[in-house]
């Protein structure tokens, strides 16, 4: 049997579970919709301004997560031939982590990962 | 067909397998939909004990009260008959498609857990997690990313201030913590030298001075913290911060789309304690009691041995929850840019430092032991 068939047969069923779930939602309880009622809340205060501005500092945080994941994705594949490397793939790993580290330090050292 | 025919078909290795591997995953999936009402209970009456109030304690069956356990049933019944109001404005697939997305993520995580050793079934070898792979740990990390997606999906599309704060806040947060969860589980990997989940309880065998815990504490040390940030939990519930942010992500959510958020954010903590257990605390081994030994305790029933292993995860696991919940009632919130800088400059470095220093010491151990 395909190890990845399980796989499958979660996310049928996950999605069939989520999807009743809001399907309940849906059929199960009343529906008298009206204007006031399916305003989104906030606190009684009339709606102003838009709601798609965000601060670029998220997008920041966004990019560097993808750098240092890759990294650490990558750090998985070493782990994992750890013992067939040896002393070879510590100096290896080591010259990687230096690198990585200066960009660390640079990333700081900028205030990228200053929240004001 | 004849009855002859459809007993030599199911009794096919590849039938058996197919069969075991869908029983094991609706028993799984069954026992997470247990999760939140007991969780739900707990967490009422622990802080109820905390601060010597009496917290639910109605709700039973005619007399029997049973310490108001079935109030959870009751919350359940109530949301699903509650009204659903969508927002005005909201983005109305994604708005249904989100809480979707948070359920099925966690049930593929908790499925990848192994919940026992392989037992034999009508001379077939079956693993007791429902999701087998040589890359286990990869993919629970990779699936456990993707619950990003229904936290951003659900602020985004529900067209409220408060939902789209609470949203990027949870996602810069998850995605921040994910990179210090993902090193401090690879000294595990060196020292255990596998991805199996199973072959890393095997080889942290039943005693306690040979578990991922005491072999990598620091390991340890930053694990539990990302698993309090990456289901933000308190002390780093941001995303909810109800003074600030009414309830989050999911302020628009009602009836038993919330139900699902719900769901899936107490199945994703025991899956972080489920791992917790499996990585750091020998996962379904029984302390010094020899899987050999408890073999022979169980009559030689492998799947009675299983069971009771089975049991002890489901104990260490409910350790964590438990843990999640005291410290939930102890911990005040941190502060936004107390917990980006936590994440990014206290445990980032450390994460690397502990890896490197791990990788020492074994190679220099393995050196030492060769010659």
């Amino acid at each position: 049997m395909n190890p990845y068939l399980p796989v499958l047969i979660v996310l049928l069923l996950g999605v069939g579970l989520g999807g009743i779930l809001s399907g309940l939602a849906h059929f199960a309880g009343p529906r008298k919709p009206n204007r006031i009622k399916s305003e989104p809340y906030e606190c009684g205060v009339p709606i102003v301004g838009e709601r798609d501005k965000m601060s670029v500092k998220f997008y920041l945080t966004a990019i560097l997560f993808i750098l240092f994941d890759i990294e650490t994705v990558f750090l998985y594949l070493w782990a994992m031939t750890f013992r067939e490397l040896g002393w070879f793939g510590i100096g290896e790993i080591v010259v990687f982590l230096a690198v990585l580290f200066a960009g660390y330090v640079y990333v700081v050292k900028r205030g990228a990962l200053e929240w004001d | 067909m004849g009855l002859t025919d459809l007993v030599a078909l199911l009794s096919s290795d590849a039938a058996i397998q197919i069969i075991a591997s869908i029983v094991k995953i609706l028993i799984i999936v069954v026992l997470c939909l247990q999760i939140p009402p007991i969780m739900v209970w707990a967490e009422r009456r622990a802080p109820a004990m905390m601060q010597r109030r009496k917290g639910p304690n109605r709700v039973g069956i005619g007399k029997f009260r049973l310490y108001g356990l079935l109030q959870s049933a009751a919350d359940a019944v109530k949301l699903i008959f509650k009204e659903e109001v969508v927002p005005t404005g909201a983005n109305k697939v994604v708005y249904h498609i989100a809480p979707i997305f948070s359920v099925f993520t966690a049930f593929l995580v908790a499925c990848a857990i192994p919940y026992g050793n392989d037992i034999t079934v009508f001379g077939q070898q079956i693993s007791l997690s429902p999701i087998r792979l040589d890359v286990g740990f990869l993919f629970i990390l990779a699936m456990s990313s993707l619950a990003v997606y229904g936290v951003t999906l659900a602020g985004w599309a529900s067209n409220n201030k408060y939902s789209l704060l609470g949203s990027l806040r949870a996602s810069a947060q998850m995605i921040s913590y994910e990179i210090p969860l993902g090193m401090s589980l690879i000294p595990l990997v060196i020292i255990f030298g596998t991805l199996d989940l199973n072959k890393m309880v095997i080889a942290q065998s039943a005693f306690p001075w040979s578990w991922g815990v005491v072999r990598a504490p620091i390991s340890f040390f930053l694990f539990f913290i990302c698993m309090f940030a990456e289901t933000n939990r308190s002390p780093f519930d941001l995303a909810e911060g109800e003074s600030e942010l009414v309830a989050g992500f999911h302020t628009e959510y009602n009836s038993a789309k919330f139900a699902a958020f719900f769901l899936s954010e107490y199945v994703a903590m025991f899956v972080l304690s489920a791992l917790a257990a499996t990585v750091f605390f020998g996962g379904w081994q029984v302390p010094f009691v020899p899987y050999d030994l408890l073999l022979k305790i169980a009559f030689g029933l492998d799947w009675l041995a299983a069971l009771v292993g089975f049991l002890f995860l489901l104990l260490k696991a409910g350790f964590f929850m438990w843990v999640y919940v005291w410290v939930r009632w102890t911990l005040p919130r941190f502060r936004y840019d107390q917990l980006m800088a936590l994440g990014w400059k206290f445990m980032l470095p450390i994460g690397l430092f502990n890896l490197l220093i791990t990788a020492l010491v074994v190679a220099i151990f393995d050196t030492v032991t060769r010659h």
